[in-house]
C-alpha cells in the first residue's frame, strides 16, 4: 500500500481524513500513485497536476524521506521507503499567500 | 410568504443567507469550502434548489460545487470518490479546455499582454456561471482568459463556444489589472439564441444565434487610456445589467462611464449625468422598474474606494442622467472598501430588494428599492460576487 499525504484544502475536497492509502499497480513513481490518487478521488484532477499537459502546477511540491521530489521526473521511482509503505508521499502547497 | 436567498462569495469561503420576504432576519450558513475563493454562485432560474459555485485557488486551480437542495449540501459533479483502485473518474467538472480545433472555430493561441506583447491564452479561473432559464442542467462559465464555456450536463463537463475568441479580434484583446476576464454573461428569457457578454479590457459582445458567431457591440464607447480611443475593442467593460422585460436596453458601468444602449448594445450613449465620478464596478437594474438603475461611484481608477469615505449607492428612476444618492443606513465616515463588479443583486418581491457586498466584509440589504440599507452580516472575508434568489 502506498500512503499519500494531502493539504487541508485538498482532503476536505477529497472528503478524507488524515493519510490516504493507495493500492497502486507496477513501479511506484509520481505518475503512477498521483494516476491511482486521481483514480480513486476524481474531484481531486486538476488540483495537483494540469489536465491536459499533467505537469505539476506551480505551487505544489511534493516530498518524501525528508527530499524534495518536485522536480524528478514524473516516471522516476519513488525511494524504497515510499514503494514499500514505510514512508508517505507528501503533497504539499507552497508557503505563500493568505 | 416568499423567501429571500441571498448567495455570497467571498475571498475566504461561500455564505448563504436567508430571510422571509420582510428581509429583515437573517440566517447565515457558511463559511463553505473554507479557505477557498469563491468567485460566484448562482441559482439556476429554472430549479432554485440547483446551484452553482465557482471555487479557486492560486495553488489547486479550479473547482465547480453544484447544489441541488438549495445550499444543504454541495457536491463536485462526478468528483465523488470510485470504490475500485481501476475506477476512472466520471466527470471532469474542472476541465476548461480551450478549443483549438479546426473543425469548429479558429485555433487562437494567443492575445495582447501589458506590454503591448502576444501572449498565450491560459486558463485561470471561472469568474461568472449563468445558469439557463429553462433548464437546470445547462450553465454557461465565463473565464479568465476570456472565453465562454457551456455546459449541458450539470457542469460534468464543458465545452468552449470557440466564436467568441475566434471571431477575429482576439488577439487585441489584453488583460485589465485583475487579468483577462469573461466576467459578465446576459441570457435573453425570451430569445435563447442572444447572449450578451463582457470582457476586460475587450469590451462587450452579442451572439444571436447561441454562441456560433458573434459581434462586437462597442459603438459609443470611449476610452482615453488606449491608443484609439474609439477602437471596436479593447474597452475595460466592468459590468453590464439588464431588466429581462426589456431585454434590448442594456446598462453598462465601464471602467469610467456610464453607458446606456437602446438597440441591443449596437450603440451606446452616457448616461453618467450628475455622478460625483463616473468610475465604479457594479451596476444593477430594478426588478420592476426597468429605468431604475444603481451604482457605487468610486472615486478613481487608483484608489478604489468611496469618495470622502462615505459609502454611497446612487440610483437614476429615469434611466440615467438624473441620480440621486442613496445614503440612509450606509457609513458616511471613514469608510473606504469597495463594490467589485458581481458584487450587487435584485431580488424580485413586490418592493424591490437591493443587495450588495464590500471588500471589507459586509453585505448590506435595501427592502425598500433602495431608500434605506441595513447590513445582513458586517464582518465576512472580501465579497467579491452576491447574488440574490426570490423563493416561493
Amino acid at each position: 500500500m502506498i500512503r499519500v499525504v494531502l493539504p487541508t484544502h485538498l482532503r476536505t475536497l477529497a472528503r478524507v481524513d488524515g493519510e490516504i492509502t493507495l493500492v497502486v499497480r507496477g513501479e511506484i513513481t509520481q505518475r503512477s500513485v498521483l494516476d491511482a490518487l486521481e483514480a480513486r478521488y476524481p474531484a481531486l484532477r486538476g488540483t495537483i497536476r494540469d489536465h491536459v499537459t499533467l505537469k505539476r502546477r506551480p505551487f505544489i511540491r511534493f516530498f518524501a524521506c525528508e527530499q524534495d521530489l518536485s522536480l524528478e521526473p514524473p516516471d522516476a521511482p519513488l525511494p524504497d521507503a515510499v514503494a514499500k509503505g514505510v514512508e508517505p508521499l507528501l503533497v504539499v502547497g507552497a508557503i505563500a499567500g493568505g | 410568504m416568499s423567501k429571500v436567498r441571498v448567495l455570497v462569495g467571498t475571498r475566504k469561503g461561500a455564505f448563504v443567507l436567508e430571510s422571509d420576504g420582510k428581509r429583515q432576519k437573517w440566517d447565515v450558513s457558511g463559511p463553505h469550502f473554507t479557505g477557498w475563493e469563491i468567485y460566484h454562485m448562482k441559482g439556476s432560474p429554472a430549479d432554485p434548489n440547483r446551484l452553482y459555485a465557482s471555487q479557486t485557488s492560486g495553488w489547486f486551480g479550479q473547482i465547480i460545487q453544484r447544489s441541488s437542495d438549495g445550499g444543504k449540501t454541495w457536491e463536485t459533479p462526478g468528483g465523488g470518490p470510485t470504490k475500485s483502485p481501476q475506477g476512472w473518474p466520471m466527470g471532469e467538472s474542472n476541465k476548461f479546455v480551450y478549443d483549438t480545433t479546426p473543425e469548429t472555430g479558429k485555433p487562437l493561441t494567443t492575445h495582447q499582454w501589458y506590454d503591448g506583447t502576444q501572449h498565450p491564452w491560459e486558463f485561470k479561473r471561472v469568474w461568472h456561471l449563468e445558469p439557463s432559464y429553462t433548464d437546470p442542467d445547462a450553465v454557461y462559465a465565463g473565464v479568465e482568459d476570456a472565453a465562454l464555456f457551456r455546459s449541458t450536463d450539470g457542469a460534468h463537463t464543458w465545452q468552449e463556444l470557440p466564436g467568441l475568441r475566434g471571431h477575429g479580434t482576439g488577439p487585441k484583446w489584453q488583460p485589465g489589472a485583475g487579468g483577462m476576464c469573461l466576467h459578465t454573461v446576459i441570457l435573453d428569457r425570451n430569445d435563447r439564441g442572444r447572449i450578451y457578454i463582457a470582457i476586460s479590457a475587450a469590451g462587450a459582445f452579442r451572439t444571436d444565434d447561441g454562441g456560433k458567431t458573434w459581434k462586437p457591440i462597442n459603438r459609443g464607447l470611449k476610452s482615453q487610456y488606449i491608443p484609439d480611443p474609439e477602437a471596436e475593442v479593447g474597452h475595460c467593460v466592468h459590468h453590464i445589467a439588464m431588466n429581462p422585460s426589456r431585454p434590448n436596453v442594456l446598462f453598462m458601468q465601464k471602467h469610467w462611464d456610464v453607458m446606456r444602449s437602446d438597440d441591443a448594445g449596437d450603440t451606446w450613449h452616457e448616461v453618467s449625468g450628475n455622478l460625483p465620478t463616473d468610475f465604479g464596478f457594479v451596476i444593477d437594474v430594478h426588478a420592476h422598474e426597468p429605468d431604475t438603475i444603481y451604482v457605487v461611484p468610486i472615486k478613481s481608477d487608483s484608489e478604489h474606494f468611496p469618495l470622502d469615505g462615505k459609502l454611497q449607492v446612487f440610483r437614476s428612476r429615469t434611466g440615467g442622467n438624473d441620480w440621486e444618492p442613496l445614503t440612509k443606513g450606509l457609513p458616511q465616515r471613514d469608510c473606504y472598501v469597495n463594490v467589485l463588479r458581481d458584487a450587487m443583486a435584485v431580488d424580485s418581491l413586490d418592493k424591490c430588494g437591493v443587495y450588495f457586498g464590500t471588500t471589507g466584509g459586509q453585505v448590506y440589504a435595501s427592502a425598500d428599492a433602495g431608500d434605506s440599507w441595513a447590513p445582513i452580516v458586517r464582518d465576512l472575508p472580501a465579497v467579491l460576487s452576491v447574488e440574490a434568489q426570490t423563493l416561493p
